[in-house]
């Protein structure tokens, strides 16, 4: 792996950040009624999607689960319309029908957004089958919670993947919980990593708080899958500081535990690293901030300023 | 003592079989489990062995002799040793070339089903040749699903296409339907036109969380930017003997969700023209086969761009006393009933073959209405929320006062399908039952 430059340590910190405040603006405007339905926020697994997205090629494909508003950041989507669909308006990128779990933007290959957990790694797989069909050097990168790691269909997509030797990079983001149920409880044998072995796939297991073991890793698998050596799997470590949904109080682990998480906090990484390496001072980095604290206002702003859906929406796009 | 070799019934739906070729000449000695000959069923071509030893006495039917009904003598097998040195004699040096020839053209790959008359083809023919001429004009298309290459499909539907399209294109899938349909929605989502073959619609139950909350629902969760043009198709409802899990009727089930189109052809006709719509379509198509109606022969359009268009349904016999509506196998059962009714109590029956299930053709339904002033609708699936259940509010809604009797419904027993015949034959509509219907709304 090549060395970063200094900009593109910015940018890890830029995007960081974007998403730290927006998640946090979400949460605010989720509070107000603002947002409805379900919102699972993305504090704390902030390196994961960064990390990966410094190793990704403009038409890679990438498919998530629900906890999507980092993902669409990180694939350099607009704030405003992200936040447009968080608050069910007709400017959101699915026109306020998706809302928070249902995302995509075709344009920038982002692939959802999906609310059913599991069902997005066999999309993945056969977005990955696309890219070998096609013949066109791009892989797909496929999201999958901890908790989808014990759903049948994950296994079926791993045959299928190996089997068919697919261009597919999937990232498994353990953070410890499926909801309210730890890993432990829910994964006999928890080596996430390991679950490819029955098909022949490798697989390897990384601190995901660190945002450089994210880009070194991402970056090696990213390079087997478009080899065509076939699948991949990551198992990124991660941690969520916040409940599963908005409405989760996070009762079933221990405020230690999260200041332990909290103590290793990846934007603080990023920033020693920044500041350790001369790139830029504390007083550049928080300017930096201030400017993001502003665009994600402004995103707040014009997606509240924006429009619902007009009444004729309600029939449009179930057919094309 | 002679017994008698029978066309043998291999597979549940078959009638009737065709003498691929015989493996025995007259006068040779057989031994319980010789291979004795190559029958083709509707499903495939299956080795015929002996069930008893002795000597081939007559063989009544000769290498490529068609339709033969199951159950009817094939051939004779007699104990007695004086007919063998006879036939022999006659034949010597002739046996072992026969044989060995036998024995190498049987491993070569299943000859391709190529009707003589091309405007009047099987049911699966017409399915089969509008895949491959949908997939030589757009290399987008390909299908996949459980034996549908090597194998040459499961119900031969699609017979030599691996040979033309190659491994790339045909698609040989483990029994993984979760995975593999998840795997053609996003392969769909990505462009790709995938025609997703279920060995039957009982197994789509294993999938259908990817075909109504993946394929059906992208397009309207992201606001019109992704859709998912693909085709899950394959036989549908009860086939033979089956029982419950496999003899199914999905068509109210896929037609109650928006976003997904729902067609059932009824003939080798509609079949050619449904499915090359369905194929073409920018959403996803559910297209209800029944395997019953695989060996169904009748003419096609010669035009190869003829479609029909989602939402047309057809009267396949016009009438002005009851209007009967029905779709896939039981139009046939209908037709029958209509031809009945006109004998015995000259009813002019107006049958309308609904062809397509979603979106439904009101109009056609409404206007027939209000021509006989009754109506009794027939299907194969079972009664509550279904097919008919739409039509009777359809009807309710917009017809109301052109109606002279109650709307019957004919449907399934609303019972799990039951394995033996006699009760098999009572769960399923008859025509008997549609006969009693119409009567019915005729108050006589």
């Amino acid at each position: 792996m090549k060395k970063l430059t200094k900009s593109e340590h910015i940018k890890i910190y830029s995007y960081m950040m974007k998403i730290r405040r927006f998640e946090e603006r979400s949460s605010q405007l989720y509070g107000m009624g603002h947002i409805g339905g379900f919102c699972h926020l993305y504090i704390g697994q902030e390196a994961v999607v960064v990390g990966v997205l410094m190793t990704i090629k403009k038409n890679d494909s990438v498919v998530t689960t629900y906890r999507d508003h980092g993902h669409m950041i990180a694939r350099g989507l607009e704030l405003k319309k992200i936040m447009a669909e968080l608050t069910g308006r007709a400017e959101g990128y699915s026109s306020g029908k998706g809302g928070s779990m249902h995302m995509f933007s075709k344009e920038n290959n982002f692939y959802g957004g999906h609310g059913i957990v599991g069902a997005q790694v066999p999309i993945g797989t056969g977005i990955a089958f696309t890219h070998k069909y096609n013949d066109d050097k791009n892989i797909c990168r496929t999201y999958i919670g901890d908790g989808a790691m014990n759903n049948g269909q994950v296994f079926e997509a791993f045959n299928l993947a190996a089997l068919w030797k697919l261009p597919a990079l999937y990232i498994i983001e353990n953070n410890k919980y499926g909801m309210g149920t730890s890993v432990d409880r829910a994964a006999a044998g928890s080596d996430l990593y390991k679950r490819g072995e029955a098909f022949g796939i490798k697989g390897e297991i990384i601190d995901g708080m660190n945002v450089y073991s994210v880009i070194k890793a991402a970056a090696k698998a990213g390079e087997y899958v478009r080899s065509g050596k076939g699948p991949y799997i990551l198992e990124v470590q991660t941690y969520r500081y916040r409940g599963h949904s908005m409405s989760d109080p996070a009762k079933y682990r221990t405020k230690a535990e999260l200041e332990e998480y909290k103590n290793s906090d990846p934007i603080e990484i990023v920033k020693e690293e920044i500041i350790k390496k001369k790139i830029a001072t504390n007083k550049e980095l928080e300017k930096i901030g201030k400017e993001i604290i502003k665009e994600v206002k402004t995103a707040a702003d014009f997606a509240l300023e924006s429009n619902f859906p007009e009444n004729k929406e309600l029939f449009t796009d179930v057919y094309l | 003592m002679s017994i008698e070799i029978l066309m043998p019934a291999l597979s549940p739906t078959m009638t009737e079989g065709n003498l691929t070729k015989w493996l025995v000449i007259e006068g040779q000695e057989v031994k319980a489990g010789d291979v004795i000959a190559e029958i083709e069923t509707d499903k495939a071509t299956m080795e015929v062995e002996a069930v008893d030893e002795g000597f081939v006495e007559k063989l009544f039917f000769k290498d490529g002799d068609v339709n033969i009904p199951v159950n009817k003598p094939i051939a004779l097998i007699s104990g007695d040793k004086k007919l063998k040195s006879k036939k022999i004699n006659e034949k010597t040096g002739t046996v072992d070339k026969k044989i060995k020839e036998s024995k190498k053209s049987s491993t070569q790959p299943i000859e391709e089903d190529v009707p003589v008359d091309n405007e009047h083809i099987t049911m699966r023919e017409a399915i089969r040749d509008t895949i491959a001429e949908e997939m030589r004009k757009d290399k987008k298309v390909f299908i996949l699903g459980e034996e549908v290459a090597e194998y040459q499909g499961a119900y031969k539907v699609t017979q030599g296409l691996l040979d033309e399209f190659g491994d790339k294109r045909v698609i040989d899938t483990p029994i993984s339907e979760q995975g593999f349909t998840g795997l053609a929605v996003g392969a769909a989502f990505k462009g790709l036109t995938p025609i997703v073959e279920f060995m039957t619609f009982n197994f789509s139950m294993q999938a259908i969380d990817q075909i109504i909350n993946s394929a059906a629902k992208t397009l309207y969760m992201s606001g019109g930017q992704i859709n998912c043009p693909i085709v899950f198709r394959g036989p549908n409802g009860a086939a033979a003997q089956v029982a419950a899990q496999h003899s199914q009727d999905f068509s109210s089930w896929y037609s109650h969700v928006p976003g997904l189109k729902v067609l059932a052809p009824s003939t080798p006709f509609n079949a050619k023209g449904l499915l090359r719509s369905a194929i073409r379509d920018p959403n996803p198509v559910i297209f209800l086969e029944n395997e019953i109606l695989y060996g169904l022969k009748g003419e096609i359009s010669s035009d190869d761009n003829f479609t029909i268009p989602f939402g047309k349904a057809n009267i396949a016999k016009e009438g002005t006393d009851t209007t009967i509506v029905t779709y896939s196998i039981m139009l046939q059962k209908t037709l029958h009933a209509a031809k009945i009714l006109k004998n015995e109590f000259n009813l002019e029956i107006e049958v309308i073959d609904l062809q397509s299930l979603r979106p439904i053709d009101s109009e056609t339904i409404i206007n027939s209405v209000k021509k006989t002033n009754r109506i009794v609708t027939v299907e194969e699936s079972w009664p509550i929320a279904s097919i008919g259940s739409e039509i009777v509010n359809i009807i309710q809604k917009n017809a109301f006062d052109d109606l002279d009797a109650p709307i019957i419904k004919v449907n399934s027993a609303d019972v799990p399908m039951p394995y033996s015949s006699s009760l098999e034959k009572l769960y399923l509509p008859q025509i008997d039952d549609i006969v009693k219907a119409v009567k019915e709304v005729n108050y006589i």
